[in-house]
């Protein structure tokens, strides 16, 4: 694997469509359950360990070779909001059309074929690590990263939080993503031999009722 | 009297000390050809006794009854619940299940296999399940659902008894139909849970969660409408012929009347 | 809208703005209009709409703040019908999702000319593509449109051409909007129009009153120039 691929993939500016999403914060800000730098940490901390290590495993599984589209099954099965499909959809979408452009495939072209209105956002990150050249760790890290990334900017644009104690959340968080993407891969090693049960289908609560409060939204800055 | 007593007090169960004890039930309903659910089978033992109650015309009902406080570490309790073709099956139960620590070191195990095979109707509503400070419990509830059937299925999770912290609960919820998987969600609550369960993604301090899945034919045509429910509680629909309602309130009494509140919405 | 995955026959969708669909057609021409909050961006998406509906096959995408506003004002000023007007929604980043991550107004700007290739009322001659209100500094990606014009109005100021920035440098038609209100707010036009040509050379500019007879008009001429030559290519 190139450690410099890893990186153009995991980065924030990869134009996959991620910035127009805050993972929930939105909703937890608008809630009042996200006020400050603590509650966006243990926001994160909770997000990372649900929902951020079924996207990780699932881009494992992905980035293994696992049957795309049995995947895409799964994460249906294990994201029971609508609202949350719905924009896992959208962003596997836009990412498709970004893995396609850096990093050609024949893979990639029949999931873009089979799912034209958007695979699963991990499935489809998973399946563009495969094409990069990357590996399922790669791939957990990736999701896993961008499960906790994207509502520490989001907080920094409904917040006005200061950016310094956003990106210092994240560091804090290094240790928690690297059991995460551990466990993920490790769980996704065992999908050839179990089938797809063996992937987390960890949730949420109020990520799942927050996300559908948040679509019902008339006016509101993020898509998710 | 404590939890101890009362398991001394059962002689139809052995209880190895060092391993915990093993108990299952099994419900099987069938349909009798005119109209009628018949129940060949309905066993019980040790802390799952089982009774058949008055249920609604031609259906069914069966009311797990809480011969004792169950399940303690190391515990490893197993409900079956089958409704044959056509049949309609009800099960509640009389009270609510506390989940205590036990002095074999180690979780318990509390598994729900519930069969709603062709046609057939089941409503699976038990009373809470509570965590109390201390014990440990996994809990897997597998459905699986053929076709032309109908289920409702209830969860709620109260962590810790009044005033009290909460023990260590993981859950996971699987539902099948026609073989094909429509939902997977594990939770997971209370000290050892990962980071971040009682914060403002997980439960911010509500220590009520419910859960009630609605699977029926028609919905696979025609979805719900996601919605809201009051704050704290939605409706969604699943990728499949189901709907999910996820709740939380700071307390069961709460918890109930918004799962009730969404039967009565969605039309249980 | 019918948005299925029945269109898989297609093969797989287009990447960027390739100026051929996967179904082999010719696309429709893209353009992006840009400019400060309230120069009067969606004023002129509006009068386009009534000036060139007749004669061309039109949709709108907006990029919008917050979701839905300057969408739901198309709909309200009954411009186009709702099926033809699509809103993006830009995590407040307005300026993001037209140039540095265009992926979300790809997906509008195809998806509104799939379901015009695939309903019957024939395919979509034009997409015009709306910014968020920004700044000077946002300008379209020519991965996204064809090509873009950059709104501004006397009233923000008539040292705004003087002032250059990427959109009134480099746009290809800079709309000088609001001419009516120069008396008012003491903007001297043709130091305007000097300060201009001095920054855009030889790109053309046009002052307009939306108020006036002529209204949007020479913008409308401008726009059908383009549709032409790009029909021709």
């Amino acid at each position: 694997m190139s450690r410099a691929t890893l990186l153009v993939l995991a980065d924030g500016r990869f134009p996959a469509g991620g910035h127009a999403h805050s993972g929930g914060a939105e909703a937890a800000v608008a809630a009042g359950r996200v006020t400050g730098a603590a509650d966006l940490a243990e926001f994160c901390r909770g997000r990372l360990h649900t929902s951020g290590l079924v996207a990780a495993a699932l881009a494992a599984a992905a980035a293994l070779g696992t049957d795309p589209l049995q995947l895409d099954e799964a994460a249906d099965a294990r994201t029971p909001s609508a609202a949350l499909r719905t924009a896992a959809r959208k962003l596997g979408r836009q990412m498709m059309r970004a893995a396609r452009a850096t990093w050609p495939s024949a893979e990639l072209d029949a999931l873009a074929s089979a799912r034209p209105r958007g695979a699963h956002q991990p499935v489809v990150l998973g399946l563009a690590a495969r094409s990069a050249g990357l590996g399922p760790e790669d791939a957990a890290y990736v999701a896993a990263y961008e499960s906790v990334s994207g509502p520490a900017t989001a907080v920094v644009r409904l917040l006005s939080l200061d950016p310094f104690d956003a990106t210092a959340v994240l560091a804090r968080l290094a240790p928690d993503l690297d059991r995460v993407a551990a466990d993920a891969a490790e769980c996704a090693r065992r999908v050839p031999e179990e089938g797809v049960d063996a992937l987390p289908a960890s949730s949420a609560p109020l990520l799942d009722i927050g996300a559908e409060a948040h679509a019902a939204w008339a006016v509101r800055l993020f898509a998710s | 009297m404590g939890a101890g007593a009362a398991r001394r007090l059962d002689r139809r169960v052995s209880v190895p000390v060092d391993t915990g004890l093993r108990a299952a039930a099994r419900i099987r309903a069938e349909a009798d050809g005119r109209g009628i659910s018949r129940l060949p089978v309905l066993e019980g033992e040790g802390p799952l006794a089982v009774r058949r109650i008055r249920g609604a015309a031609g259906q069914a009902r069966v009311a797990l009854v809480g011969a004792m406080s169950a399940p303690l570490g190391g515990d490893r309790l197993t409900v079956t619940a089958e409704a044959g073709p056509g049949a309609r099956l009800d099960v509640t139960s009389t009270a609510a299940t506390l989940a205590l620590p036990g002095r074999p070191k180690g979780p318990a195990h509390y598994d729900v296999r519930l069969s709603v095979e062709e046609d057939a109707e089941l409503n699976w509503a038990p009373e809470q399940l509570i965590s109390a400070y201390g014990s440990e419990l996994r809990v897997t509830t597998r459905a699986e659902v053929g076709a032309g059937a109908r289920l409702l299925l209830r969860e709620e999770q109260v962590l810790g008894r009044a005033g009290e912290q909460p023990g260590t609960l993981t859950s996971r919820l699987t539902v099948r139909c026609e073989g094909r998987l429509l939902l997977d969600q594990e939770l997971a609550c209370g000290p050892g849970a990962p980071g971040g369960w009682d914060g403002p993604a997980g439960l911010a301090g509500h220590r009520a969660i419910g859960q009630l899945v609605l699977v029926r034919p028609e919905l696979g045509q025609h979805p719900v409408r996601a919605r809201m429910l009051g704050e704290l509680a939605a409706v969604t629909p699943l990728a499949g012929p189901g709907l999910l309602v996820t709740a939380v309130a700071p307390d069961a009494l709460r918890l109930r009347r918004v799962l009730d509140e969404a039967v009565g919405v969605v039309g249980g | 809208m019918h948005l299925d995955h029945s269109h898989a026959s297609d093969g797989p969708a287009a990447l960027s703005a390739d100026a051929v669909r996967p179904d082999g057609r010719r696309r429709a021409l893209r353009i992006g209009l840009g400019g400060p909050v309230g120069s009067g961006k969606t004023a002129t998406v509006a009068a386009l709409c009534r000036a060139l509906r007749d004669e061309l096959s039109l949709a709108v995408v907006t990029n919008d703040i917050y979701t839905r506003e300057d969408a739901a004002f198309l709909l309200r000023e009954a411009v186009l019908p709702p099926e033809r007007i699509m809103a993006v929604e830009t995590g407040a980043c307005p300026h993001t999702a037209i140039r540095d991550d265009i992926s979300a107004n790809l997906e509008a700007v195809e998806d509104l000319e799939t379901v015009f290739a695939h309903e019957g009322v024939g395919p979509l001659d034009l997409v015009l593509v709306e910014s968020g209100g920004d700044n000077l500094t946002a300008t379209f990606s020519r991965g996204l449109v064809d090509a873009q014009l950059f709104v501004i109005d006397v009233a923000g100021g008539d040292d705004i051409p003087r002032k250059g920035g990427p959109g009134v440098t480099t746009a290809d038609l800079l709309v000088v909007n609001k001419t009516d209100l120069a008396p008012y707010v003491g903007s001297d036009l043709q130091r305007m129009a000097r300060d201009a040509k001095e920054q855009r050379a030889e790109l053309p500019v046009v002052f307009q009153s939306l108020r006036s007879p002529a209204g949007v008009s020479e913008v409308a001429a401008w726009v059908r120039e383009r549709h032409a030559a790009w029909t021709a290519a």
